[in-house]
């Protein structure tokens, strides 16, 4: 009896030891909680639009993480501040792709930035969307060269877009109510604006703007004056802008000085919510072409603009808006891929078709010159006009609130027809 | 016309150039300290001016106050927590003091201005003009805030001068940059002196932060090109030569508006740059230095 009981007690404890070893590495696999979904973030948090970018994909990944996460996996943003610098950005990229282990990579609003990061991305096969650059070149390179470069999507609008959009506003918006004739362009000197520029000459005489003068100047400097001066001399109706690298030096002096011509066109730093305060309020009348603002674009567009500002206490520059979204592109596109191998996100980001805060967001396929660009159009994100007034950042073009109405400042008014 | 717009430009940009460099040129001369943090000492007065003025809504005037202050901090910061500890070293010979204040204040600029681009961005700050409007003098309408930076520049060193050449305080700082040594043996304190040349220092760095901020804008971006423009100057000037670097200010001022106006604002600055290494190759001690 003994013997029994006692060798039945061993059975026991064997079975029992044998239940645990084999039932230890399942319960501590159930214990543990599934492995993040990592995404590096490469931005200057110094900078206003770099800041953006950091922001609006936090904003993104806490939500999507409040909301249950993807299949499960909470979302993981690893930030780098690339500090502007390419070099800085390509060893943020490395270290992103082989020590962090991120799944994709999104980030930077500077064209060269993002141009630099293109050959990692191809190499690393980790996807990487840019948020805020503007350079054509981005997605001509995944045109000419596919099946290296389709690791890179261009999440804003291309330079050319740009242009278009502002002169489709300026025809809607400005030519049924003031005589806009004559235009001097006034643009940086940076790869973003060679395109726009170009997409400018082309698209304002088709609105019947003759094109004066063609100025680039270089993003350091500092006094405005001499520009002013010249512009001033030949007599423009408006001076069409792309700047994004100078905004307050350029827009205080224009205030300053009373140059007596209307300001339209691209001004990046002016869709920040803090430009009024970093202007001191000579932002008022400046014309800008934004990806999105406070007001409607879509249903979404407000609810994020006061989660961001709740936040970080400032309603976001256009580089959160396309952020935010792409955090939720690629959170659908891993969704769909069910993996987050990096040839399958690809496959997959191809197939987005996602409503965000600025619009439909699409991409451009394999045939079209723009390979892997945002769609651009009324149907997909064309951008809107807005202005600074009192303080507030107001949507005037394509869909303004009743009682909005674009104003200049009494030293810079356009002429009635 | 545009020669009546370039002699307004250029005066007004020379005296805030002449106003920034003779800090630096003084503090040099008295002290031998080339102060490499002096950029970030004035985007310090122009963010601290720019906050004040924006965050508290204070009027213009108590914001360049504001602004001046912050200047002052700075420049006593600078001399407590990396000038005189190098001085003082024990560790450091003294052969190589010279060049241990030089990097020190390099990196406690470069620590400064990363600080102000976390706090405040890089992005340029601009304080509200303490005199909005133009006037239109010539034919040219010039911004009454543009005169007014001409008029304050050459009223502080109107006064600077006097402080130096009519006051026993400033007799003794010119004593004190002729011979030191000298000047202790007469049972004077050079520690003191020392600190009211800080104190000058930082006053005139951060009003030449403040009225850049009205004028132009300042950001932390641009700390290390303020300290070389200054740099440029005071060498160009002649080290340690007020009159020099006055001279110097308004030599490059006119230079760079008239290139920015002639030929293209792209390469405002080349013109001097290449007078300068001219000026080191053909007269080194620059054009009033001493020798």
């Amino acid at each position: 009896m003994l013997d029994r009981s006692t060798s039945a007690v061993h059975a026991c404890a064997g079975a029992l030891f044998t239940a645990v070893l084999a039932c230890t590495p399942a319960a501590a696999a159930q214990a543990q909680p599934p492995e993040t979904i990592k995404i590096g973030i490469i931005s200057e948090e110094s900078a206003i639009a770099g800041a953006g970018i950091s922001r609006g994909a936090q904003v993104a990944a806490d939500a999507i993480n409040a909301a249950g996460g993807v299949d499960g996996r909470k979302l993981e943003v690893i930030l780098y501040d690339d500090h502007s610098s390419a070099a800085d950005a390509v060893r943020a990229f490395q270290r992103a792709a082989s020590q962090d282990k991120v799944v994709a990579v999104i980030g930077t609003y500077i064209s060269e930035i993002a141009l630099a990061l293109e050959p990692w991305a191809a190499r690393s096969h980790i996807p990487f969307i840019t948020t805020g650059a503007a350079s054509n070149e981005i997605s001509k390179h995944v045109h000419d060269d596919y099946d290296k470069n389709k690791y890179t999507f261009h999440q804003y609008l291309a330079s050319p877009f740009v242009s278009d959009s502002i002169c489709d506003g300026v025809k809607q918006l400005l030519q049924p109510q003031y005589s806009v004739k004559t235009a001097v362009v006034l643009s940086e000197d940076a790869a973003w604006t060679a395109p726009l520029d170009a997409e400018y000459l082309v698209c304002l005489p088709k609105i019947g703007v003759k094109v004066l003068d063609h100025i680039r100047f270089s993003p350091d400097t500092s006094d405005f004056t001499p520009l002013y001066n010249k512009i001033e001399g030949e007599k423009p109706d408006v001076i069409v802008t792309g700047i994004s690298h100078v905004g307050v030096q350029p827009t205080v002096q224009w205030a300053q000085q009373q140059v007596p011509i209307p300001m339209i066109g691209m001004s990046s730093q002016a869709t920040s919510g803090t430009f009024w305060k970093d202007t001191n309020g000579a932002a008022a009348g400046v014309v800008t072409f934004a990806i999105a603002a406070e007001g409607a674009v879509t249903p979404k567009t407000q609810p994020f603009v006061s989660s961001y500002a709740k936040r970080f206490g400032d309603a976001p520059p256009y580089t959160g808006f396309t952020t935010f979204d792409a955090i939720n592109v690629l959170a659908e596109a891993i969704k769909r891929a069910g993996s987050t191998d990096g040839e399958k996100l690809v496959a997959a980001l191809e197939k987005t078709d996602h409503v965000g805060t600025v619009g439909r967001v699409q991409f451009y396929g394999r045939d079209s010159e723009y390979t892997h660009a945002m769609k651009y159009g009324a149907e997909y994100v064309s951008g809107i006009m807005m202005q600074w007034q009192n303080g507030k950042q107001v949507t005037l073009w394509p869909k303004a609130a009743p009682q909005t109405k674009v104003s200049f400042p009494a030293f810079a008014q356009l002429k009635r027809p | 016309m545009l020669a009546v717009q370039i002699l307004i430009d250029g005066f007004a940009i020379s005296a805030l150039y002449g106003l920034g460099a003779v800090g630096f040129t003084l503090m040099f001369g008295v002290s031998g300290v080339l102060n490499l943090a002096h950029g970030a000492t004035m985007v310090v007065a122009a963010v601290t001016a720019w906050v004040v003025a924006g965050q508290y809504a204070a009027n213009p005037w108590v914001a360049a106050i504001a602004g001046t202050a912050a200047g002052v901090i700075t420049a006593f910061a600078t001399y407590y927590l990396v000038v005189r500890p190098i001085q003082r070293s024990r560790s450091v010979p003294a052969a190589e003091k010279e060049i241990f204040v030089l990097t020190g204040t390099l990196l406690w600029g470069i620590m400064i201005q990363e600080a102000v681009a976390y706090f405040y961005t890089d992005n340029p700050k601009t304080v509200q003009p303490l005199i909005a409007g133009v006037m239109q003098i010539g034919g040219v309408r010039t911004p009454i805030n543009e005169l007014l930076i001409a008029v304050i520049c050459w009223t502080v060193i109107g006064l600077l001068w006097l402080l130096v050449n009519r006051s026993k305080a400033g007799k003794v700082l010119l004593a004190a940059s002729i011979n030191p040594r000298a000047l202790t043996l007469l049972g004077f304190e050079l520690s003191q002196v020392y600190l009211q040349v800080w104190a000058i220092y930082g006053v005139l760095a951060g009003i030449a932060g403040v009225l850049l901020a009205t004028f132009l804008g300042a950001s932390s971006a641009q700390a290390s090109q303020l300290t070389a423009s200054a740099f440029s100057i005071v060498v160009l000037g002649g080290l340690g030569s007020v009159s020099g670097s006055l001279l110097a200010a308004y030599v490059v001022g006119y230079l760079e508006t008239l290139t920015a106006y002639l030929i293209s604002p792209a390469y405002r600055t080349v013109p001097a740059l290449i007078l300068l290494v001219v000026v080191i190759y053909v007269r080194p001690h620059g054009l009033l230095g001493r020798r």
